[in-house]
């Protein structure tokens, strides 16, 4: 019986619950969590408004945890047994995507690490997870942890995320030290009185903010955040079309324990120094397909027509032979038609290459394309 | 004069003449959000009483459309196809989805009237 199990209970709220239903959302479950899939503009609108102008996301169910040890250094070597990460070699501040992967090198979860910028936290890593994945994660990490390096759960921290083109004018306002973060940086910063840590980091694509800050002034931080020139509350309906647009994985669907993070087309989030040196779960599987090409990859897909291809969607060859299955698809607002994302052989994945798509016993012609379908606008 | 019915998957039927318009109901379309894609049938297609006939899909999920009564399907709504917003638009008027020539009339009978739906809308949402 797991330490973390949440099987049958009824769905949690985030503590930014009551403000969601007053800003109009629509409630559906998902990872045991009663989210927001949309608010009164819509998943459409909102996506695109998120593209043109800065959305707020209550990303509150996603899981917040720190590891406390002596230094860094032995932090940062008992994270390294389990992700495929450098992150001994990580700058104070400095923020990293990896993976949590099985002895076959699968991907048990993906996660955000970020080494605190504050010299009072040294020898800490925090560690944001998916909250589908919480109870696996922790004790997956608890379990391999030296007696000098421990794990703490944050639930009661809240995270929100603002993202898109007018997110850094919207921060400048409430903080020029978080407007000043580098992509893939952090610090803590004062927005409107409230001590929060912020990330320059998204999952839209977009350049944008993910902001950690106590439950108890989470409220009050995204009303002064939706008070702010072009801020509109954005459900996770768009989080999933922005994230597709983007060419993101989202664990359980393109990424998962039977996927390696090669495959996944995720090779880059594993550094010069961890490729030489293995030391990672997987790292014989991993280190072969480095060097010799995983069987399989993630590729994007783009059906010919206008009929979106969902996950589940069978990818065949033009003579019929069954190369893989989308794991997302859907419809991209800002591409304006149906974009999906899915696995094919090897020998399959250059971009151009034409596949048919099964859906509803038809097939229906579509091409490998490159990722992602809308570029990426970060603040470099 | 035109007799309109509906079934319990959110769709309307207008009856003139042994020819049914059909549709998704304003109910269907608010839930479904914004409508990216619709497939309607080709004429010509038989259809017999709840078939899968034609396809309307969000951004967020694909649905089918039924036929609510057996039938030929005479004409299909080309507007839709290339317009798939009229749905959200006007989900009851302009935006139907296909005509079907009834075969079989009594099946007609099995469905709700106005006042029935908007009874059962409430009950289940």
């Amino acid at each position: 019986m797991s330490a973390y199990s949440t099987a049958n209970e009824p769905p949690k709220h985030t503590p930014l619950h009551r403000l969601n239903l007053d800003l109009g959302a629509k409630m559906v479950p998902f990872a045991g969590y009663e989210m927001p899939v949309h608010y009164r503009l819509g998943i459409l609108k909102e996506h695109l408004h998120t593209r043109a102008k800065a959305g707020l996301f209550d990303v509150s169910h996603m899981g917040q945890a720190i590891l406390v040890g002596p230094d860094h250094t032995t932090t940062a070597l008992a994270l390294e047994k389990l992700v495929p990460a450098d992150v001994l070699n990580l700058a104070p501040g400095q923020q990293r995507y990896s993976q949590l992967l099985n002895e076959d090198g699968g991907i048990i979860d993906d996660l955000m690490l970020t080494r605190p910028a504050s010299p009072a936290e040294v020898g800490r890593l925090m560690l944001v997870v998916n909250a589908a994945r919480k109870e696996v994660d922790y004790n997956h990490i608890s379990e391999r942890l030296p007696a000098s390096v421990r794990l703490e759960p944050l639930p009661e921290r809240a995270l929100v995320a603002l993202q898109g083109p007018s997110a850094g004018q919207v921060m400048l306002e409430l903080s020029p030290a978080a407007h000043a973060l580098a992509f893939m940086t952090g610090a803590t910063v004062r927005l409107g009185g409230i001590d929060c840590h912020v990330s320059r980091s998204g999952y839209t694509g977009e350049d944008g903010f993910e902001i950690s800050v106590p439950a108890a002034r989470v409220n009050e931080l995204a009303r002064l955040l939706l008070a702010q020139d072009g801020v509109e509350p954005i459900g996770l309906g768009a989080r999933d079309s922005l994230r597709l647009e983007a060419g993101l994985c989202l664990y359980g669907h393109d990424i998962d324990e039977a996927t390696s993070p090669v495959e996944a087309g995720l090779a880059w989030s594993i550094q010069k120094r961890r490729r030489a040196e293995g030391g990672f779960p997987g790292a014989r599987r991993i280190g072969e397909e480095l060097a010799h090409g995983a069987k399989r990859r993630r590729v994007g897909i783009r059906p010919d027509g206008r009929a979106p291809a969902r996950e589940g969607t069978e990818i065949l060859a033009l003579l019929g032979e069954r190369l893989g299955t989308i794991t997302s698809g859907g419809f991209g607002p800002s591409v304006n038609g149906p974009i999906a994302m899915g696995y094919v052989p090897h020998g399959r994945a250059l971009a151009g290459t034409p596949v048919n798509l099964m859906v509803r016993g038809k097939a229906l012609g579509a091409s490998v394309t490159g990722l992602p379908f809308v570029p990426h606008r970060y603040a470099r | 004069m035109a007799v309109e019915r509906y079934t319990k998957d959110h769709e309307w039927i207008r009856v003139e003449d042994g020819i049914g318009t059909v549709g998704i109901t304003e109910h269907a379309q608010e839930q479904l959000g914004d409508i990216v894609f619709v497939e309607v049938p080709e004429p010509g297609r038989q259809a017999k009483q709840g078939d899968a006939v034609a396809v309307v899909e969000s951004v967020k999920a694909a649905s089918d459309v039924f036929a609510p009564v057996s039938g030929e399907v005479v004409e299909a709504n080309a507007d839709i196809a290339t317009q798939p917003a009229l749905v959200n638009e006007d989900a009851q008027g302009k935006a139907w989805f296909f005509k079907i020539k009834i075969s079989n009339p009594a099946e007609l009978d099995g469905l709700m009237d106005k006042a029935a739906y908007q009874e059962f809308v409430k009950e289940t949402s």
